[in-house]
């Protein structure tokens, strides 16, 4: 295993994330801090508690996870589509690296920022309120996964992704539907009965929920199903980025 | 195809190509049935035209393109299954400017040198800077370099982790008098220190002056392979252009024993002769002359250039 390979990709992908901090981390925390303000605040003073858990707080685990979901696929999404652009994408395949080596530098990475920007968002919102966390090593492993899963998954749409536009397309028309309309700023009980199962569709859900249940022991689904969803969305993105490294899919003609 | 010389001939090539082909998604075939053995410690120049398959075949040996059909061993290791052992021994400088942006200098050849998984080493580093006039630069940003210091620092990402074959693939494709200079000194040195080097170029005359061996490269085919001082004895030509005092309208009955041709409107004869041949008659030849009342103007003798040979060898 070529481990000086891994290091050298991760350790200039982070440097991305230092050089930029400003941008990587102010545009997260004020995003959070403008949804307690209006969410938490102005109009979450006026909705009732959830489930006996105070609308400001009920948010939390939903608004980490928006963050999460869309900074992790931004990142490794732009990580491997940007040196396929400017072509310097020619070393790496031309190095003594597999593709699982390549993967762990720029997933790795990728997944490490959004966990950075994670912690951070929690931190935040601690401003705005009393943050109880239940069962936080749950809480960190759904966390975990969550990174590396939409990681590998903005990887596959880097790799995919054949100019700027396509890059941003299923960030903006598949993500964020499925964030907001996955629980992550209500309980799926809230819903009519149809809305409910259709929701239950909607794999990020399953995430919000698991992350929900480590801070307060509520959720829409079991806790088990939760970790059962994520891993498979793992798994899918494991298979899919495996047939793609196999055939060389717009690495290699 | 053609032996390499005694030198080369006793080692064993350090790339081997065997019937690469390469057709493209497309259609396109780019390399057809390409078989090719590199020796180590040679300079071997692959010319072409635009779009021969010199590029493709560069690709395909260091693992860019994956081959249609066919096989590459470098250093005696299969260039597919044993990738690690067999790229461990390549550098390559692509033919496009393709370097990232808002890393510096230092910054991606150090990338460069890990990447190939060989331990840091900021002296030897900081000396191939040094060579190629960079190390001023080492702390600039990619985006901020001329056209001409951006293919420095991809010569010196090729060379950071210390490769025992360097392909350069046009690597003097517009660049100026003295970054031309400063390259092939570098590749005089590289030579010196025993690295293969394989470049590629549609500018003839770096090849006649540079190479050991040059590859004529046409339509993904490999028209042929060999040693450039034989390449231009065998396919090169001597002429003997003769300018007569009057012009002429056929060759003296004479004179007809004699390979001549009338050119230039009857004003000069050609006489085309073996350059490896002993005896050129030449002498003979300028006597006839003489006894057949012919007098001369002035002589000249022209040889056929590489390039030359290469436009007969592309055109047929």
């Amino acid at each position: 295993m070529n481990l000086r390979a891994i290091g050298v990709i991760y350790k200039f992908e982070m440097l991305r994330f230092w050089n930029t901090l400003f941008q990587s981390v102010a545009s997260p925390v004020i995003s959070t801090a403008l949804y307690f303000v209006v969410f938490g605040s102005a109009i979450g003073s006026r909705i009732e508690s959830i489930d006996g858990i105070s609308y400001g707080l009920f948010i939390v685990p939903g608004l980490t996870m928006l963050s999460l979901l869309t900074q992790s696929i931004a990142n490794a999404s732009f990580g491997i589509f940007f040196p396929k652009f400017t072509g310097s994408i020619y070393e790496v395949l031309s190095a003594p690296v597999s593709f699982y080596e390549v993967l762990s530098g720029y997933v790795g990475a990728a997944a490490s920022k959004s966990f950075i920007l994670g912690i951070i968002i929690l931190f935040t919102a601690s401003f705005f309120v009393e943050l109880k966390i239940l069962h936080p090593y749950w809480m960190l492993t759904f966390l975990i996964l969550t990174c590396i899963a939409f990681s590998l998954f903005g990887f596959i749409i880097g790799l995919w992704a054949t100019n700027f536009e396509k890059l941003q397309v299923i960030p903006m028309l598949v993500i964020t539907p499925l964030v907001f309309l996955g629980g992550s700023f209500y309980s799926v009980s809230m819903l009519p009965p149809f809305w409910q199962t259709v929701t239950l569709f909607n794999p990020v859900l399953y995430l919000v929920s698991g992350f929900r249940w480590s801070f307060f022991e509520v959720s829409d689904v079991s806790v088990g199903l939760s970790l059962i969803m994520i891993l498979v969305f793992l798994g899918a993105c494991l298979v899919t980025v495996s047939w793609m490294f196999k055939t060389g899919y717009r690495l290699k003609q | 195809m053609p032996c390499p010389t005694k030198e080369f001939r006793i080692m064993n090539p350090i790339v081997s190509i065997n019937k690469l082909c390469k057709t493209y998604a497309s259609g396109h075939q780019a390399l057809n049935s390409v078989s090719l053995d590199i020796y180590e410690g040679e300079i071997l120049a692959l010319l072409g035209p635009n779009g021969a398959g010199k590029t493709t075949l560069i690709s395909a040996i260091c693992g860019i393109v994956s081959p249609t059909s066919g096989s590459v061993t470098i250093g005696g290791y299969d260039n597919l299954r044993q990738f690690r052992k067999a790229r461990e021994l390549i550098g390559l400088v692509p033919q496009e400017l393709t370097l990232g942006a808002f890393e510096t200098v230092w910054n991606t050849i150090n990338f460069s040198r890990g990447l190939f998984g060989k331990k840091k080493n900021t002296h030897y580093l900081e000396q191939l800077l040094k060579d190629l006039s960079l190390f001023d630069k080492r702390d600039s940003e990619l985006r901020t370099l001329s056209g001409g210091m951006k293919r420095r620092v991809l010569i010196a990402k090729a060379l950071s982790h210390e490769p025992r074959i360097l392909f350069l693939d046009e690597p003097t494709a517009g660049v100026d008098v003295e970054l031309r200079k400063d390259m092939w000194n570098m590749v005089a040195r590289l030579r010196k220190s025993g690295v293969t080097i394989i470049l590629t170029t549609h500018y003839i005359e770096e090849a006649e002056s540079i190479a050991d061996r040059v590859g004529v490269i046409n339509n993904g085919e490999l028209l042929l392979v060999e040693q450039k001082q034989s390449l231009m004895q065998n396919l090169g030509k001597k002429q003997l252009i003769i300018e007569l005092r009057e012009t002429i309208d056929s060759i003296p009955a004479s004179l007809n024993h004699y390979a001549l041709d009338l050119v230039n409107e009857g004003q000069c004869l050609a006489y085309t002769y073996d350059t490896l041949s002993k005896q050129t008659g030449i002498t003979a030849l300028l006597q006839a002359i003489s006894a057949a009342g012919l007098s001369l103007r002035d002589l000249h003798v022209k040889q056929s250039s590489l390039e030359d040979i290469f436009v007969d060898l592309v055109k047929s």
